[in-house]
């Protein structure tokens, strides 16, 4: 009923390029932003905010970072939470020694800094890719969490490396409510997704799948490959860098260089090979799945009877099932729960025919 | 040969590892004709089609394309002079659609920048159509717009053949290398396939250097035939005079094939 195509046909090539062809998508696209900036704050509560909604957010984000570069351009990183870091810690300095920059403003000068580092540590995938690229953005990871850790500038010189949220302030409005950092993280992720998918969409975004099924095809239609790949690594990270300033002043508050470790960066890979590896809206299915997944397991936990099960096992047993679960998805649906998704979709459409 | 020679090369020759792959070729291409390039499997067809568009760097000679010449050619460079090809063993991109795949054949034609892009200014929207615009146009002259939207990889082999021929022309080049573009076809396909090349250089009048060994495909197709074997050039002329070539029908049309 929902999924009705009859009397919608494409009259321009801008119809086409549309992120949501049939009225239905748009609609409702529009209803969920509606809800999501009015609604929810009106409805949801401090636990929700906090311990669901922006960690979801900020995930997704990050997930969007990473997948631009993986999925999309075929570069594999392990070095997600690094560049995450960068962008925390230069958000954090920004605001710090620069007094009366605008915080967005901060944010997006981190996201920068985490974009350069990204780019550093991209350059080796001119000569290198797959298992030997991953070695490098791994190198990537324990040099910035090391960096980080040595030298105490960079936390200005707290003893435990700790760094703390700036005033949340955005033209005058204060943000720093649960209903606050959740809405400054919602306008943040908002805007960047629509800028990701647009950049999926681009020439940047065809010529990113193109060196990543096919390099020397690439490289005779005339695609400069290192330029590209470059690109692909700066603006993944520039995401990253974003995700990680939101991960550290909007959800946490507080974080630590140890915050941002190799743990986290497989977190984020988890997310879009969970979510689907080259879709856009893989990202969020991946990350509503690692952030609610962990809350359904101890809310059915909590169902057996007391001391059946406690706190230490249910986190082994939550990572046995993830395992499993990684492995199901890479075996039998390397596309994700958004292929999944648009299957579901396709059996929706009712005309002309359902395939 | 014509004095309006688009493509040249002098002396190329090509080892690999000490091995060589070319000896010594020369030969030229002129601007508006259909060349086939035929010998035996291994004799370094395609091998040329990669020095003549710089995918392998030749360890000597000179090739000279559109008036200017070079040691070397480089992908990038070849691309932006004109040159568009296909693979042997088709290389198209094949998590995206037919249509994607044509639309970054032209990747070239784009003038906005990525920022621009990203979003969605100026320039941006405009040349989004008319690339499409483009595209849709070569998808209708090789008749392959109901599988506009296919995702590559899942299509028949026939097709993707196609595909990557729709990839090629949408660059508008000047010169086009087909490395074996009829090859596993039955006659059918074959025969669509040489209609397809005709008209390309017909219409558009596009230089075409095509690989092919089914020699009656050759003769009828083709304004010029080169003919190599283990690396060396041994016949160059009009179809009816390579045919009659004694060299030729002893390395090429003989027992060995
Ligand atoms: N990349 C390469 N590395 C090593 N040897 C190669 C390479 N490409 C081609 N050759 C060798 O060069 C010779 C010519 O190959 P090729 O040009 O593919 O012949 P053809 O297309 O006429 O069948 C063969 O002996 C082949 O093994
Ligand atoms: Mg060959």
């Amino acid at each position: 009923m929902l999924y009705r195509e009859a009397g919608q046909f494409s009259v321009r090539y801008a119809d086409d390029r549309r992120f949501f062809r049939l009225r239905q998508g748009r609609l409702g696209l529009a209803a969920l932003l509606t809800f999501a900036f009015l609604g929810v704050p009106l409805l949801g509560n401090d636990y929700w905010f906090s311990a669901i909604l922006i960690p979801f957010l900020v995930l997704s984000l990050a997930g969007l970072g990473l997948n631009l570069l993986t999925g999309y351009a075929g570069q594999l990183s392990l070095g997600s939470a690094a560049f995450m870091a960068v962008g925390a810690f230069a958000t954090y300095n920004f605001e710090l020694r620069l007094p009366g920059l605008p915080l967005l403003a901060s944010i997006v000068l981190g996201g920068l800094s985490a974009a350069l580092v990204a780019v550093l540590f991209g350059l080796p995938s001119l000569r290198i890719k797959g298992f030997y690229l991953i070695v490098s953005t791994l190198a990537a990871q324990f040099f910035v969490q090391w960096a980080l850790t040595r030298f105490g500038w960079f936390s200005n010189y707290n003893s435990s490396g700790v760094i703390t949220a700036p005033p949340l302030q955005v033209a005058g409005l204060d943000f720093s409510s649960p209903a606050g950092r959740y809405l400054l993280t919602l306008g943040v992720v908002s805007a960047l997704f629509w800028l990701g998918a647009n950049l999926a969409r681009s020439e940047l975004g065809r010529n990113w799948m193109a060196v990543r099924d096919m390099d020397t095809a690439a490289a005779v239609i005339g695609i400069p490959l290192l330029k590209t790949k470059l690109l692909a690594f700066a603006i993944s990270g520039f995401f990253l860098g974003v995700a990680g300033a939101l991960w550290a002043f909007t959800y946490l508050g507080t974080v630590e260089p140890h915050g941002f470790d190799l743990s986290r960066s497989f977190q984020i890979l988890f997310i879009i090979i969970i979510g689907g590896l080259g879709s856009i809206l893989g990202n969020f299915l991946g990350a509503a799945f690692i952030v609610l997944f962990p809350l359904l397991l101890s809310n059915l936990a909590t169902l057996l009877p007391a001391g059946f099960i406690d706190a230490g096992q249910l986190e082994n047993l939550q990572k046995m099932v993830f395992g499993v679960l990684i492995i199901l998805f890479l075996i039998k649906e390397p596309e994700g729960l958004a292929r999944l998704w648009q299957r579901f979709r396709e059996r929706a459409r009712l005309w002309p025919l359902r395939y | 040969m014509s004095a309006a020679a688009l493509l040249e090369l002098q002396d190329i020759s090509l080892s690999f590892k000490g091995v060589r792959a070319i000896s010594d070729i020369s030969f030229a291409v002129a601007e508006g004709e259909i060349c086939a390039l035929i010998g035996p499997n291994g004799a370094g067809k395609s091998s040329l089609l990669n020095v003549i568009n710089g995918v392998y760097q030749p360890q000597q000679g000179l090739i000279r394309f559109a008036g200017r010449e070079c040691r070397a050619m480089r992908p990038h460079d070849a691309a932006l002079g004109g040159i568009a090809r296909t693979f042997q063993n088709i290389a198209l991109f094949k998590g995206m659609s037919v249509l994607d795949n044509v639309l970054t054949g032209r990747n070239l034609k784009r003038r906005a920048g990525w920022l621009e892009q990203a979003l969605r200014l100026g320039r941006a929207p405009g040349e989004d159509d008319r690339q499409r615009e483009a595209a849709e146009q070569v998808l209708a002259f090789l008749r392959i717009q109901p599988w506009r939207d296919a995702i590559v990889g899942r299509l028949p082999y026939g097709l993707q053949k196609r595909v990557e021929l729709a990839r090629a022309l949408a660059a508008e080049p000047r010169l086009l290398l087909l490395d074996e573009p009829m090859a596993g076809m039955n006659a059918e396909e074959k025969a669509q396939m040489s209609r397809f090349i005709l008209d390309i250089n017909r219409e558009f009048g596009t230089t075409v250097v095509l690989i092919e060994h089914d020699i009656g495909v050759v003769m009828s197709l083709s304004d010029h035939v080169v003919v190599l074997d283990y690396g060396r050039k041994v016949g160059d002329g009009p179809p009816d005079e390579v045919r009659r070539n004694p060299e030729v029908i002893a390395a090429y049309l003989g027992t060995r094939h």
